[in-house]
């Protein structure tokens, strides 16, 4: 994974609440065995015709918003299903990171994982900047993630909160595995001192 | 690149914290017990996993990292693999085999027997006879058992909460994760109670308790916590109603849900193939009496419901919480406060193709689906083979019946509950997720009309334009047989 850096980036409004990782990714796309080929299904049934053809009235179709990179979209974003699909679809894509007021707990968590930023904003914030999209649809922020902070085009600064382990993976583009192997002998010592609960090979 | 140690000067590794005479509650005491290294101000907790199931949509993406590192499965012993999620549910051949048609899903599942026969993982592949939906398999075997940690790639893992264990679902990279460390990297999340007093009155079930929990609380009402479900009437449920529940929380966005271990499950436990033996038994029940919540144990929010006042439910929208009473007139959007709770449900509404003020009873349906991990045990079979038996299903509706797992599926044809819902005009078929995903065969078509004994009710989640409404086996079932959405109440008298 590359470190994360300060970045500007073009936003695109999806102003619903409780986007689920079904509309974010739906079901048929998750035969795949690895993680190629996902961007093109985000949100698919609402992107796409029956016959594959565009839908001229979904957000992400209009050719002035091409090329944004930060999506924003209403409360509980990622709900429902655990798929890492989900944020592999938004990266394939093309998005870098997604500004809500609340993110569903394993979407926040696989999005980390994956160096897809979940930004949590106010309401106040979020509707700012839906409307700072329906005026001006190239309107971009900066994020920057060693400060914690959103860039609004007026300068204004809002800071959102990131788990600060998470934040130094990300900053410094190192992923959690190694953090996990590392504690081979705590890990050891635990199994140690605790018989098995389970065994599912006897 | 991988993770090198910034932090200086970390303490306590792989020490349990001392006795105190703070009360705790269940999640608390699982959380203490399975710490390998503390929570720091810059770390999280990792925890120990003393189960991890997986299938084949989720994990091979992590079988490729462990191989991309050179990483071996650490606890190959605490980990078992089935077929689920993309496997066909079509009656057996002649032969005895269920054909895969699908060559992506064909691929996918021999993905996964690979994955496993490398790694020395034991799997449950289609074809034998302890296949089945994973969150089912691992109550029915044995598996699931009170104060450990359970994941699995996938929300529903909540489901063996029921069972007083810490499970909850996570993500691809957390597969890998656990496959080569045993361990999970974890933020200590928030506990809520919620307190269901009272008795349920005929023809509600378990799942009408959850749906009216989602309807109150809303899909986001529970994220950022572990739910312990209490109260009389929770007590008085069976274990596969408790799963039921439990099944659900992540619908509620709660990460998880427990419900407190009592002779109700030990009793479940007791004599499956994986469960302990003996002196062995004999401990864990020692242990397992101890897990219950303390008497002045604080939880961070508390819920409350009355299961006397409870109706049959069901949900008109497109997401769970959209549900009402099964006698309720559909929500008008106009009437709501909240700008993007109207823009939501006026949307909703829209993909349903409903309208505001129409009552759900009489609303005709196409479709009627038994099954998933949330209502595919044997006891709601049981349940709706009751409402079914000698009677017909209306024309036009496709009724699916879909045990859970082979062993359901057994038990159910044992009992002759097969004949039954044939013998109605439902379709008996294989064990498997099914329709409740649409990423097999089964599917609810574009516009029709489904009610489901499933969990989700997305747009398109039963296939591309498929219209779902949740509900109990047994408001499935007497659905099935009017052509519309009908309360089980008037059937069962
Ligand atoms: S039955 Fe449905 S919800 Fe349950 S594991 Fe399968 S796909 Fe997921």
């Amino acid at each position: 994974m590359d470190p994360i850096k300060t970045f500007s980036a073009r936003i695109v409004a999806l102003p619903l609440e409780n986007i689920d990782t079904d509309q974010i990714i739906p079901a048929k796309y998750l035969k795949v065995t690895d993680k190629s080929g996902l961007g093109e299904g985000l949100f698919q049934s609402w992107r796409y015709n029956a016959d594959g053809s565009p839908k001229d009235d979904f957000v992400l179709n209009r050719p002035d918003v091409q090329g944004a990179e930060v999506l924003v979209a209403g409360n509980n974003f990622g709900c429902g299903s655990s798929r890492e699909h989900a944020p592999w679809a938004l990266q394939g894509y093309g998005f870098k990171a997604v500004i809500s007021t609340y993110f569903a707990d394993i979407f926040r968590n696989n999005s980390l994982k994956n160096g897809l930023l979940p930004i949590q904003v106010d309401s106040e914030t979020y509707y700012q900047l839906v409307s700072l999209f329906d005026e001006d649809p190239a309107t971009s922020v900066t994020i920057d993630l060693a400060s914690q902070q959103l860039i609004l085009p007026g300068g204004q600064a809002v800071s959102f909160p990131i788990d600060g382990f998470a934040k130094h993976c990300l900053l410094n583009g190192v992923d959690q595995m190694g953090f996990l192997l590392a504690e081979e002998a705590s890990t050891a010592a635990y199994e140690a001192s605790h018989p098995a609960r389970v065994a599912t090979v006897r | 690149m991988i993770y090198a140690k910034p932090f200086a000067g970390l303490q306590g590794h792989g020490r349990e914290q001392g006795m105190t005479t703070q009360p705790k509650t269940l999640f608390e005491k699982i959380w203490q017990t399975h710490i390998v290294r503390p929570e720091t101000p810059e770390t999280p907790a990792v925890l120990y996993i003393d189960l991890h199931l997986i299938h084949e949509v989720t994990s091979p993406q992590a079988f490729s990292e462990l191989r991309a590192r050179g990483l071996k499965v650490r606890r190959p012993d605490h980990t078992l693999a089935t077929m689920d999620h993309s496997t066909p549910t079509t009656p057996r051949g002649a032969d005895g085999i269920i054909p895969v048609l699908d060559a992506q899903a064909a691929a996918q599942l021999s993905q996964l027997e690979r994955n496993c026969a490398e790694f020395g993982i034991p799997l449950f592949a289609l074809g034998s006879d302890k296949q089945g939906i994973v969150h089912v398999i691992g109550p029915e075997q044995g598996l699931t058992q009170p104060g450990m940690t359970i994941v699995c790639g996938d929300s529903h893992t909540s489901t063996h909460g029921a069972f007083g264990a810490l499970a909850f679902g996570i993500g691809t990279s957390e597969v890998a994760h656990v496959l080569a460390s045993q361990c999970l990297i974890q933020s200590k999340p928030k506990t809520m109670a919620i307190r269901v007093d009272g008795r349920l009155q005929k023809g509600v079930t378990a799942k009408d308790i959850i749906l009216a929990i989602i309807a109150k609380i809303g899909v986001g009402g529970g994220t950022g916590h572990v739910v312990e479900y209490m109260g009389e009437a929770i007590r008085a449920l069976s274990m596969e109603e408790r799963m039921t529940i439990c099944n659900m929380s992540i619908e509620g966005g709660a990460r998880a849900g427990l419900v407190a271990p009592d002779d109700t499950t030990f009793n479940y436990i007791a004599g499956r193939p994986y469960a302990p033996q003996g002196a062995d038994w004999d401990a864990a029940l020692a242990q397992w009496r101890a897990l219950p919540t303390d008497d002045g144990a604080a939880y961070d929010a508390e819920v409350t419901l009355d299961a006397n006042t409870l109706t049959p439910m069901i949900t008109y929208g497109t997401n769970p919480g959209m549900g009402l009473p099964i006698t309720g007139h559909i929500p008008n959007p106009g009437e709501l406060s909240d700008p993007s709770q109207r823009v939501a449900l006026d949307k909703a509404l829209r993909y349903m193709d409903l309208q505001p003020g129409q009552p759900m009873l009489g609303q005709k349906i196409d479709m009627v689906f038994i099954g998933s991990c949330t209502n595919s045990r044997i006891s709601d079979l049981r349940q709706a083979a009751g409402l079914m038996a000698g009677r017909k299903v209306a024309d036009g509706v496709r009724v699916m019946v879909v045990p859970g797992s082979q062993q359901v599926k057994k038990q159910a044809e044992a009992e002759g509950l097969h004949t039954i819902f044939k013998a109605a005009g439902a379709e008996w078929r294989e064990a498997g997720c099914s329709a409740c995903l649409a990423m097999n065969d089964d599917k609810v078509p574009a516009g029709k009309y489904a009610v489901s004994t499933s969990n989700r009710n997305f747009e398109g989640r039963q296939g591309p334009g498929a219209r779902t409404f949740l509900a109990s086996p047994v408001t499935a079932a007497a659905s099935a047989l009017a052509g519309a959405v009908a309360d089980p109440r008037e059937l069962l008298g």
